[in-house]
């Protein structure tokens, strides 16, 4: 993964809340097996309306989508943060996410900020005024920033977060720096394992 | 302090790290199905890493099998390119997989309790929201995305920080018409989508011990339709009844001494939780959605809300737009609502209670003209099942297309699609905007209700059928 210190460009508001994983990325585009070209599918089932927010001239190449409430709630599909970050986006400002959606976002070095639902009307209206205002998430010092109208936000993210962030940290490396750790583990303790369960067919071996 | 289920698991679970170190929690099984997991594959090549413990790994291939005869090719070369990828990534790794047509195949959600692989006290993940089914049998179970499905084959743990915990209470007896479904629509209603996040949820209350283990396993998959990505329910007598003899627990001696372990697995007396809910089983109506997300329910006696029902201005506009989108009118009686297509399947609801439940209200009925009606058993050991108590016999009779097992219409990846603007009478669990192909609309029911409403072509009890 790559660092993210500071993202900065345009916003684009998409003034809905519940805005679950499928509508993110259709159940259709699931079926293949890359990582890449998802950006295609983003918000596929809206997009054929050409007043859709993207679909807006002014908003092209922005980096920065401004959600509402619950973004990202429902499926768990990785696909939804491929398809953004795909499109283009490298942040993603909501008042609440899913669970998953947001723990799949840091894994991919997506941005998650999280405002009050005033803020985020704030912000909204401050892009719908000027979509071309420059907006800027800064990770390092967690605040959010319209700096032509001197609008500034601060947002949480646990520390963890946000140093794998800063350092573009692979998890799994940092993980399988504990291998010892893992081993111990398995070692301290009785636990169920599939061996002998099913023999080499998947058929159930005692039944 | 008494500890909750749910810290007792996460105790036994918990490798802790360095100040700065997450907490690393140690995975008993990994459930692998085609979609969420090529890339994971593809990462674990990339980087030159392994599978640390296939021994601990199953997987089955569901969301994208056609549910056709399985004589059938896949049309569709992309959908094939998938399931191919599963079991040759499966060979490579030394992985148990149960491809279309095996003998144990079947919905992820399906198969782990069925077989016995899912046991009390564990920790379960898959790339899959609805992992939290498997808390039914006091299990911690949650869904995860691509990145961490690579992470769990790769270190077989997860970084994770403890969640908040909930107790959800169904008080008392529920009415002899309600079900399962009813009662988790209910408690998602109660919660809202959101409501649940952050939080793992231990179900409890008369009305959840007297659920059977399909019934349990019901209320605990929908827990992430109120946004909490793991359900939990205590073991008791019934967890184990179900389990004894299963295919993965150990026999005899062995069984007793881990029934005897798994009887722990409860919640203290004192224990306390960060988040409490009480619901009373007389709030619990047969229940139907009406929106685009599951927490949009209401009485099947009940009308179409209007936006002014809406809590907060934020709501009205999420009504309004579910309004449009799925062509409702404010005020209009649910059993009017006429509907093309009745869907029985999905990990909420095609196991054998669900079928049999679906079946008696069929038996001896027809599907309305004009209505599709399709019953997609959960797995091919639920198929056998069924077959072999007759209730095919009832279905196909009745017009209702008796299919293979998988996700079926649960999502529009496989050939089980709606058509743009048909409206679906469906077990599965979530009526997102075009959830079962695009531009279809999708009503969240119990199985009876569903098979009720294929007879009578609109949204129907039971009762209205005689059964
Ligand atoms: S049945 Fe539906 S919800 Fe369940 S695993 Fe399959 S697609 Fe997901």
């Amino acid at each position: 993964m790559n660092p993210v210190r500071v993202v900065e460009g345009r916003a684009v508001p998409l003034e809905r809340s519940d805005v679950d994983t499928d509508q993110i990325i259709p159940s259709e585009w699931l079926k293949r097996v890359e990582r890449t070209g998802f950006g295609r599918g983003l918000f596929s089932e809206w997009r054929d309306d050409s007043n859709f927010v993207l679909n807006r001239d002014e908003y092209a190449g922005a980096r920065i989508l401004v959600g509402a409430a619950r973004f990202g709630t429902g499926s768990s599909r990785e696909h939804a943060v491929w398809a953004l970050m795909d499109y283009g986006f490298a942040a993603v400002i909501a008042s609440s996410f899913g669970d998953i959606f947001r723990n799949n976002s840091a894994k991919q070095g997506l941005v998650t900020v999280q405002l009050d639902p005033s803020d985020i009307d704030e912000l909204t209206q401050l892009v719908k005024d000027d979509p071309a205002r420059l907006v800027v998430v800064d990770v390092g010092n967690l605040a959010v920033e319209v700096p032509e109208v001197g609008w500034q936000r601060r947002f949480a993210l646990d520390p963890m977060t946000q140093e794998r962030l800063l350092q573009g940290w692979d998890d799994i490396g940092l993980s399988l720096r504990r291998e010892r750790d893992i081993t111990r583990f398995e070692a301290s303790r009785h636990a169920p394992s599939l061996q002998g369960v099913f023999d080499e067919n998947g058929r159930a071996a005692r039944s | 302090m008494g500890r909750t289920l749910y810290e007792k698991i996460w105790d036994e679970h918990v490798i802790e790290g360095s100040a700065n170190e997450s907490p690393l929690l140690y995975i008993d099984l990994h459930l692998v199905h085609e979609v969420t997991s090529p890339q994971a594959f593809d990462g674990l090549r990339i980087n030159g890493r392994g599978v640390r413990r296939p021994d601990l790994t199953l997987a089955t291939a569901d969301h994208n099998v056609p549910t056709d005869p399985l004589d059938t090719p896949i049309a569709d070369p992309i959908s094939r390119r998938q399931l191919e990828a599963l079991d040759e990534n499966c060979q490579e790794f030394g992985i148990t997989v149960f491809p279309r047509g095996h003998e144990n195949q079947g919905i992820v959600h399906v198969i782990g309790p069925e077989l016995g692989v899912t046991q009390p006290g564990m920790t379960i993940v898959c790339g899959d929201s609805h992992t939290s089914t498997h808390g039914a049998l006091g299990s911690l179970a949650f869904g995860i995305g691509t990145s961490e499905v690579e992470h769990v084959l790769a270190t077989q743990t997860l970084p994770q920080q403890k969640a908040k915990t909930m107790s959800v209470e169904v008080r008392g007896t529920p009415g002899a018409n309600i079900t399962a479904k009813d009662i988790v629509l209910c408690i998602v209603a109660r919660l809202g989508t959101g409501g649940g996040a952050g939080y793992v949820i231990e179900y409890r209350g008369e009305a959840i011990a007297q659920l059977s283990m399909e019934g349990r396993m019901t209320v605990c998959n929908m827990s992430i339709e109120a946004g909490a990505r793991a359900g939990l329910v205590a073991v008791d007598e019934t967890t184990i009844d179900y389990l004894r003899g299963r295919p993965g627990v150990p026999s005899g001696q062995e069984f007793e001494a881990a029934a005897q372990r798994w009887r722990t697995l409860v919640s203290d007396e004192d224990a306390v939780f960060d988040e409490t809910v009480v619901i009373e089983a007389s709030e619990v109506v047969p229940f139907v959605t009406w929106g685009t997300n599951p927490a949009q329910v209401v009485a099947l006696n009940g009308v179409v809300p209007s936006p002014l029902d809406a809590r907060s201005l934020d709501e009205q506009d999420t009504f309004t737009r579910a309004l449009e989108y799925m062509d409702l009118t404010a005020g209009t009686p649910m059993r009017e609502i006429p509907v093309d297509v009745v869907f029985i399947g999905s990990c909420t609801n095609s196991r054998i209670e669900d079928l049999r439940a679906a079946a008696t209200v069929a038996r001896g009925s027809h599907v309305h003209e004009g209505v599709r009606a399709l019953v997609v058993p959960g797995s091919r050991r639920v198929k056998e099942q069924a077959e072999s108590e007759g209730l095919d016999a009832i279905f196909t009779a009745a017009g209702f297309e008796w299919r293979e097992p998988g996700c079926s219409m649960c999502l529009g990846m496989n050939p089980d699609i709606l058509s743009p603007g048909q409206r679906c009478a469906s077990t599965s669990n979530r009526n997102f905007e075009g959830r079962q192909g695009r531009g279809g609309r999708t009503h969240l029911v119990s199985p009876a209700i569903a098979a009720a409403t294929a007879i009578k072509g609109r949204f129907a009890s039971p009762e209205e059928v005689g059964a």
